[in-house]
């Protein structure tokens, strides 16, 4: 690697490398500043809200996970969280490939909503209702007897037994496959209904907006825009309708298996171009021209895990990681003092620059790559309080180990620290592997921990390299070390060195 | 601490010297016993899941004078399925845990537990884990596992040889067998932080490993070119001369995850910190054992078998050398010879 043969020449040049440290701890503090971060940027775990994750499913054969339907999917969900208008939600997808997840965490205790929002992840579609009926019940004696036309009694059938009022029926199943013809219940339980197959799909919805009609004649309504495929099904489907009686003249938009709503048809419709009326009030409209707007996600989604946490635990959490790492710091820096004396300090000025270091990382990452610190992400810095004081113990040993052999001070520090180099640089890499394929292969907490320990061994690198190595280089030089004080952790009794000659040399 | 550091002079020196690689059938006879055990309790007991591996739902409610036998009361007319677990957290928690649960059922079983204990449902501290979520982050997990046992044995086979890197993977996974058979035995609750703390219990224990590691690696450089020492014993020499090393970086590395155990499991009761730094608390106790007696012993094992190396115990064997605290004096000025050694040791004054 360097310098074979060419002893003690080897000095560096440790002004020099206290000089980058400083430029490299200012110019992270300018970056923070301008930037304006302030405060770094807590996990959901640390603060309260709500985060769920969605693992792809394939809704059907057709429907493969690709990358590029995961990506589509993130988009149309983040539009759908950001509709909420909760700041800083944030929606993202994790792991790699198509093997990713898509994470929604939505801070503060509007969670609620979210999750149900998200849970209409399945696939928007328009299906011609071919019965009707408000009737709650099972075993509904009046529906079973007037069965639709043209309808499976096997259907009919499963009509006449499904129960709306059972909050299991009102659950998104996404189980409706569009060719088939369906039984489902209205979103809120109040009607049931018969529908053929899907006729028109969500994405064949190019816009959807929601409006309030300003005579005041029909209150708010939904304006709907299909594009050239969708207007063209549209088109048939109306002109087939419009025609028959009630309820067949409705088109029912079938979300995740349940109707969201059944507007009936008054006229056939080839422009593309529709007008849904009701009694709406203003949410109704917008919820309703969101889901037409939004509904089309490319592929369905198992919810793998919902996770609320109210603020009073966040803040818990944060404290009880802040007093761990103190608690931690505390100990490590007074076993540091106790056991290497004067030498001490010097990982004691090491950890506190680590420290300052990987805050501002923090600030800035959060402002820059949007990084959280999750409680996991505390644990992570934490347990890396003992893998960077680990390198300094490695190369205080080996300066022991150095003197030892007879060395003075200024000479066993330089040779000490050629091969500490070495087993640091290992030890180090093994964690940063370590950490790296953690993070890509992990989702949720654990990528939080994979990545503050993953930098963190970096900047122990570091802080060995430009800071520890310099700061030993110059105190050697220092009397009361070199002389071997007592308190200077190099003295003959704490390396245990004896002065006259050993007797087994004798 | 005086003493120590006199103790880590004495040992550097060899003047002190415990035979630890020759020893080596009396630790592996230790270690395969843990791993029966560990094996004997994972096949009889089992791991004992968090929600996130099974599925399920848990319900926290922060309330100073809930009691379990109201949260149960609570739950218990709502017809769920499967058992209910509820625990007192602490002193103001109650935690409700229940199996797979339908969204209606979640809000049922919330709006319960908000009418009985008068709080708020934005309060209550809820996860809900679908069935098929464990199977898929287990699966990550043990992904994550053998690509990192992968690249660690790569990198090690490269940066120091082959052999030392397959001496630190059998330590590495008698560490994590250790491990997880205390976790069965016990019954821990084993939860994805527990797995982090698995995990990382990898790379710490990697990190003692490579220390020893490098030292060995420094003092068998040129141990079959001077046929003072054999292998095992220029081996044992280097786990001697780290082993205050070790000591000191294993303490230190403990209390940090130490500190985090006591906060997370006196002052939060459950939950993520609790679960992480058990598992760290102790994979590094068994991390710190393996790395000193068993990965050096198991490497000078298969180092020994080398035509080379045994060439070299017996020349060694016919000096009638191989006292180890003689040997250990001898063994200093050899240096000089290896490349990139260390600069100035022309022998101890």
């Amino acid at each position: 690697m360097s310098t074979p043969n060419k002893p003690v020449k080897t000095t560096g040049r440790p002004v020099r490398a206290l000089a980058i440290l400083a430029v490299l701890v200012i110019g992270l503090l300018a970056t923070a500043l301008i930037q304006g971060a302030t405060s770094v940027r807590l996990g959901l775990d640390l603060r309260g809200g709500t985060s769920v994750t969605l693992q792809p499913r394939a809704s059907n054969d057709s429907n493969k996970i690709t990358s590029e339907a995961i990506d589509q999917a993130v988009s149309i969900i983040r539009q759908r969280v950001n509709s909420l208008g909760v700041a800083e939600s944030e929606v993202t997808a994790q792991g790699s490939g198509t093997n990713r997840q898509i994470v929604i965490s939505v801070p503060g205790d509007s969670g609620r909503r979210v999750v149900d929002l998200v849970g209409q992840t399945a696939e928007l579609r328009f299906r011609q209702v071919l019965a009707e009926t408000s009737a709650l019940t099972a075993n509904d004696t009046t529906t079973a007897a007037t069965p639709a036309s043209g309808v499976s009694p096997v259907i009919n059938a499963k009509f006449a037994a499904l129960n709306c009022a059972n909050p299991a029926s009102r659950q998104g199943t996404g189980a409706d496959a569009p060719t088939d013809t369906i039984v489902a219940c209205s979103r809120s339980g109040a009607s049931k209904y018969i529908l053929g197959p899907a006729e028109v799909l969500g994405r064949q919805v190019s816009k959807a907006t929601a409006g309030i009609d300003q005579q005041g004649a029909s209150g708010w309504y939904v304006l709907l825009t299909f594009n050239g495929e969708g207007t063209k099904a549209f088109g048939s489907i109306t002109a087939r309708v419009t025609t028959l009686a009630s309820p067949q003249n409705q088109v029912a938009i079938v979300l995740d298996g349940l109707v969201v709503s059944a507007p009936s048809i008054r006229e056939a419709i080839p422009s593309g171009n529709a007008q849904i009326t009701g009694s709406f009030t203003q949410t109704e409209a917008q919820d309703l021209a969101n889901v037409l707007k939004y509904g089309a996600l490319p592929l369905a989604f198992d919810r793998g895990e919902v996770q609320q946490v109210s603020p009073t635990l966040g803040s818990d959490q944060l404290h009880a990681g802040i007093l761990a790492g103190a608690l931690g710091l505390a100990l490590v820096l007074l076993f540091s003092l106790l056991y290497y004396r004067a030498l001490g300090l010097v990982t004691v000025g090491s950890l506190a620059i680590a420290g300052t270091i990987l805050y501002l990382l923090f600030l800035v990452l959060g402002k820059s790559i949007g990084f959280t610190l999750t409680l996991a992400g505390i644990a992570g810095a934490i347990v890396s309080i003992g893998i960077t004081a680990d390198s300094f113990i490695v190369f205080f040993e080996r300066i022991r180990d150095e003197a030892r052999e007879g060395r003075s001070l200024r000479s066993a520090v330089e040779s000490g620290w050629l091969r500490a180099r070495h087993t640091i640089i290992v030890a180090d890499t093994v964690s940063i592997l370590a950490a790296v394929l953690l993070y890509f292969f992990a989702v949720g907490g654990v990528r939080g921990f994979a990545f503050t320990l993953g930098l963190t061994t970096f900047i122990d690198l570091l802080i060995v390299f430009i800071f520890t190595k310099p700061i030993v280089t110059v105190i050697a030089k220092w009397n009361f070390f070199a002389s071997g004080h007592p308190l200077s952790g190099f003295s003959e009794k704490s390396i245990g060195r004896k002065q006259s000659p050993t007797p087994l040399e004798a | 601490m005086a003493k120590i550091s006199g103790l880590g002079g004495r040992l550097y020196s060899g003047e002190t010297s415990f035979n630890i690689v020759e020893n080596r059938k009396r630790w592996y006879s230790v270690s395969a016993l843990f791993i029966l055990a560990a094996i004997a309790a994972l096949v009889i007991q089992g791991l004992h899941l968090g929600i996130e591996f099974k599925g399920g739902a848990s319900y926290t409610v922060t309330q100073p004078t809930a009691t379990v036998a109201q949260a149960r009361s609570a739950v218990a007319g709502l017809g769920i399925t499967g058992e209910v677990i509820v625990q007192k957290i602490g002193t103001s928690k109650v935690r409700v845990q229940t199996g797979a649960v339908t969204p209606a059922q979640s809000q049922a079983i919330e709006t319960a537990l908000t009418t009985t204990f008068g709080v708020s449902a934005e309060s209550i501290d809820t996860q809900l884990v679908g069935p098929s979520w464990g199977k898929e982050i287990t699966r990550k997990a043990l992904y994550g596992l053998f690509a990192f046992l992968l690249a660690v044995m790569l990198f090690l086979a490269m940066a120091f040889e082959p052999k030392m890197a397959i001496a630190a993977i059998v330590a590495v996974v008698h560490d994590v067998l250790i491990t997880v058979g205390i976790y069965a035995l016990v019954g821990f609750d084993v939860t994805p932080a527990t797995v982090i703390g698995f995990l990382t219990i990898l790379g710490y224990s990697l990190y003692d490993t490579v220390v020893v590691f490098d030292k060995v690696r420094e003092n068998t450089k040129s141990v079959a070119a001077n046929s003072k020492m054999t292998y095992s014993q220029a081996a044992n020499l280097a786990v001697n001369q780290t082993l205050v090393r070790s000591a000191n970086t294993s303490l230190i590395a403990l209390l940090p995850v130490a500190s985090i155990l006591f906060v997370g499991a006196g002052l939060l009761g459950a939950g993520t910190l609790k679960d992480l730094s058990l598992a760290l608390f102790i994979g590094l106790a068994v991390g710190t054992y393996s790395s000193v007696f068993i990965a050096p012993p198991f490497l000078a094992q298969l180092r020994e078998k080398e035509p080379v190396m045994q060439a070299l115990a017996k020349r060694v064997a016919a000096r009638g050398g191989a006292a180890p605290v003689a040997v250990t004096q001898e063994v200093r000025p050899t240096t000089g010879s290896g490349p990139r050694n260390q600069p100035k040791r022309k022998g101890r004054k």
